[in-house]
């Protein structure tokens, strides 16, 4: 274990749940970003941002399309670095530490902020290998311990009882829906503080949207949940706060409900009623 | 201009005819000059297969007996080839596609070496090794560890499995780069975010996703180069040994030169040239496992690929 990991785990904070109806502010912080600019071969995609993501609390980020929203989100487990010509300035962090420092290693950060895509990307390997993937990786060796906790991760994602025996088919054989759930259990086997989705149901039929939906319900007391979405009544549904993104820019960020009812800016207004994007 | 001007019968289309004429007719003429090449090798060559012919060394000036030594040869010179040349040419591959940026120096003057490397004829391939392998290595360690007795600064094996290695190289490189490229962004990333490293990334997500590509083009190349014979000429293979090669700085015969040999060495070009069919028809049928095991491989790893699309 590095010492970096170590400074990062002690200043871990100690869960605490929120309230059904979250009066944001009295929520810890879990992330925090300050004057997040991001630009891809010296081209911003988004500027300036900042924003405060509260634990326990789901975060959804709307927009039209182009706007910076997985730019944003791939900023915050450092997804960003892998992609060629990528340019990062400002700050963010996690727990108060800050994720972009000098000795921090992107690995351990995207350990405990993990990631599930808009299209599903399971491995060409067995459904449970697929799930043990994470904790291999980490250095899980003990059978018992890898069995019990894809068994955990399977049940947290509601998959367990459609895949219980069949673990060891291909994860490419499932469906749509399915593989998703297959990728969010992935994503949860290592247990992460933060879950980053973006756009998770894009792709998915509206059954399986609503099990995502609910198992993102379920998610929320145990961790800190950043979601990406375009359908509105997704994010009224499944957020507490909401933030959103016009053309690189943060232009508001409150409450979900009163982001969908007062909103402040002009720009907000316009697009959750329709007028736009 | 007037619609009733504008006419739909006619023929525009002439171009079109003669081009496919045309394309048709190379077609014909390259499938036909193969078909006799191979009628001609297997009619000529069936005769004089027989277990004999493959399990015994050449005897009577090579006019009679088998070709056992050179299938020998070519054998063990190909399996030394291959554990040179994959391993370096996977590692390269893995470091252009996964390690290098785009603007790097040393990548892009890999990337011409290797472009270059490709069309080097592969008699300068064996001069090449003549004067780097032989006369430079070789004989450097003849001097440093053998107080300079000829040991390794002569033909021999060895130096004939590193020359045809770096011309099988170039091969190796580009087609696993491919392999490595066709494996989707949305993999890596799947293993990048749930904590893996790129190293960890590559070895158990990218390379077993590619490895049907990488072991595709990798055969591909070695049957390439376990035909070539230019390369061997001065750096190791042999006319005739009365023993195998048993060690790597042995010489050797092979199927190619053995080829050579009877057509244009023989004291009685009659009575060898049943030989020489048999054993053109040998290599002909040693390359054509190695292109049906490629062949093999490339489909079952289609049939993978298209499940999981
Ligand atoms: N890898 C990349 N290389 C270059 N430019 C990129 C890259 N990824 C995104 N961009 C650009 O950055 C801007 C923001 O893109 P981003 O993907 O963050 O938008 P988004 O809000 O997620 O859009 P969508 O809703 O369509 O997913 C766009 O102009 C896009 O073209
Ligand atoms: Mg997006």
């Amino acid at each position: 274990m590095t010492a970096t990991e170590l400074t990062l785990q002690a200043t871990r904070m100690p869960a605490v749940v929120a309230a059904t109806s979250p009066t944001v502010q009295a929520v810890p912080l879990k992330m925090r970003a300050r004057d997040l600019t991001v630009g891809y071969s010296g081209k911003v995609a988004i500027q300036d941002v900042s924003i405060d993501v509260n634990q326990n609390v789901v975060l959804a980020l709307i927009g039209p399309s182009g706007c910076g929203k997985s730019t944003f989100l791939r900023s915050l487990n450092r997804m960003n670095d892998t992609v060629p010509g990528v340019s990062v300035s400002g700050h963010v962090e996690l727990d108060g530490e800050p994720i972009y420092g000098p000795e921090v290693d992107p690995v351990l950060v995207r350990r405990r902020v993990g990631m599930v895509f808009q299209r599903s990307n399971p491995f060409p390997k067995s459904i449970f290998e697929n799930v043990a993937y994470g904790l291999r990786i980490a250095g899980v060796r003990d059978r018992a311990v890898l069995a019990e906790r894809v068994e955990r991760a399977l049940r947290h994602a509601a998959l367990w009882d459609e895949v219980k025996d069949r673990l060891q088919e291909s994860g490419l054989r499932l469906s749509g829906g399915q593989q998703q759930r297959l990728c969010i259990a992935r994503a949860l086997a290592v247990e992460p503080e933060v879950l980053l989705m973006d756009e998770p149901a894009s792709a998915l039929d509206p059954i399986a949207t609503a099990k995502i939906e609910d198992l993102i319900a379920h998610l929320r007391s145990e961790l800190t949940i950043v979601i990406v979405t375009h359908n509105m009544q997704q994010a009224a549904r499944v957020s507490q706060r909401t933030g959103f993104f016009y053309m690189g820019r943060l232009v508001e960020v409150g409450d979900t409900t009163t982001i969908f009812t007062r909103p402040k800016e002009r720009e907000t207004e316009d697009y959750i009623t329709g007028r736009f994007g | 201009m007037p619609a009733g001007a504008r006419k739909l019968v006619g023929k525009v289309r002439h171009g079109d005819r003669a081009l496919a004429a045309a394309t048709v007719g190379a077609a014909v003429i390259i499938l036909g000059m193969l078909a006799i090449i191979l009628l001609d090798v297997i009619v000529g060559g069936a005769r004089t297969i027989s277990w004999e012919f493959i399990s015994q060394p050449p005897r009577k000036g090579m006019t009679e007996g088998g070709i056992f030594p050179a299938i020998f040869g070519t054998v063990a010179l190909t399996l030394l080839m291959t554990i040179a040349a994959v391993p370096a040419g996977v590692a390269t591959a893995i470091y252009l596609t996964e390690y290098a940026s785009m603007q790097s120096r040393v990548a892009r003057l890999v990337r011409v070496s290797v472009a270059n490397l490709a069309g080097v004829p592969s008699i300068v391939f064996g001069l090449f090794g003549l004067g780097f392998f032989i006369s430079t290595v070789g004989r450097g360690i003849d001097k440093v560890a053998y107080g300079g007795q000829s040991v390794y600064g002569r033909p021999c094996l060895i130096w004939s499995a590193l020359t045809l290695a770096i011309l099988t190289l170039p091969v190796v490189v580009v087609s696993t780069e491919e392999a490595i490229l066709s494996v989707p962004r949305e993999l890596r990333e799947g293993s990048l975010a749930v904590g893996a490293t790129r190293l960890q990334t590559i070895v158990r997500v990218v390379l077993p996703e590619a490895l049907g590509g990488i072991l595709t083009g990798t055969i591909l190349a070695v049957s390439r180069g376990a035909g070539e014979v230019a390369p061997i000429l001065f750096t190791g293979v042999a006319y005739y040994l009365p023993q195998l090669p048993t060690n790597l700085n042995d010489q050797f015969m092979n199927l190619g030169y053995h080829v050579y040999v009877l057509a244009t060495q023989s004291p009685d070009v009659d009575r060898t040239k049943p030989l020489l069919y048999g054993t053109a028809f040998v290599l002909l049928v040693l390359t054509f496992l190695l292109n049906l095991i490629a062949i093999y491989i490339r489909s079952r790893s289609r049939k993978r690929s298209r499940a999981s699309a």
